[in-house]
């Protein structure tokens, strides 16, 4: 395991609140394509 | 075969599809062992463990800019050619730069507050960092607020021309002003400023993996664009009947 000393909580705060980010953007648009396709398919389907 | 062709939704919408698997294993592979490999560094000698911050906060950095300035290219092909898919791409870019900006001024504030004694400080660098986030915050504000939706992509065209000197500015801050706390580059190939090989190769794996996340998104988001353009579309053709 990696020793991270007398700054552990700098880069664990760094990394967490980044990944954080990271994985709300990545859900936030996955969410958002889903919903999309799911539109415009029903949408068609009604014709 | 011409680049134009992928202007054509039907055309970028099959291509996109083909390529999508394959730039999401590659940008989640490049991401997860860029960041492990960086995190499993050795302690630098002057900044301890922290050095490590290193591994988010230049490949965010660098695609916060770099985002922007993918968008005032897709901007200016609306405004010239009035392609409706890069107008699209550059709406879809905005989040992921703003979130990717976000990340370098949140990094950068807890790696600057042991390092420099504060969290922030209005240097150059950082200043201008700042104004493009909020350029950011501006334009998806922009977008949302005008309803027709080629006119919001002309106005959204203009500002992302404004904004880009924001962009050029954050990258160049450094080298117009001296007085800023924020080093020049980080990955600089002047001898004796080179970084060590030890930081510098999961550095490249994250910048890599940084890229390649963006484009997964980029893609992503541009189809769901697409997609509601195409619903909108066929709602008012029903509402004209």
């Amino acid at each position: 395991m990696t020793e991270l000393g007398k700054y552990a909580g700098t880069v664990l705060a760094a990394y967490g609140a980044s990944l954080v980010l990271l994985v709300g953007i990545v859900v936030q648009t996955v969410l958002a394509n889903a919903r999309a396709r799911r539109e415009l398919q029903e949408h068609e389907r009604r014709g | 075969m011409s680049i134009w062709e992928y202007a054509n939704p039907v055309k970028f919408m099959r291509t996109s599809g083909a390529v999508l698997p394959w730039v999401v294993a590659a940008a989640a592979v490049c991401t997860v062992a860029g960041l492990v490999w960086g995190f499993l560094t050795p302690q630098d000698y002057k900044q301890g463990s922290t050095v490590k911050i290193i591994f988010l906060h230049v490949p965010a950095a660098l695609m916060a800019i770099n985002i922007w300035l993918m968008m005032l290219v897709t901007s200016l092909i609306w405004l010239v050619r009035r392609h409706h898919v890069s107008a699209l791409a550059a709406k879809a870019a905005a989040p992921v730069g703003a979130v990717m900006t976000l990340i370098a001024l949140i990094t950068g504030a807890i790696w600057g507050q042991p390092m420099w004694g504060t969290w922030w400080e209005w240097d150059p660098r950082l200043t201008s960092f700042l104004i493009l986030f909020l350029f950011y915050l501006g334009y998806m504000a922009l977008w949302g607020a005008v309803e027709n939706p080629d006119s919001a992509a002309d106005l959204t065209g203009v500002l992302c021309l404004v904004g880009s000197v924001f962009a050029l500015l954050s990258r160049y801050a450094v080298n117009f002003w001296n007085q800023g706390l924020h080093q020049g580059a980080s990955l600089s190939m002047a001898p004796g400023e080179r970084m060590s090989a030890v930081y510098r190769y999961p550095l490249y794996l994250t910048m890599a993996g940084f890229f390649l996340l963006f484009l997964a998104l980029l893609l992503v988001r541009t189809r769901t664009e697409i997609r509601r353009r195409r619903l909108a579309a066929l709602l008012a053709r029903e509402n004209r009947a």
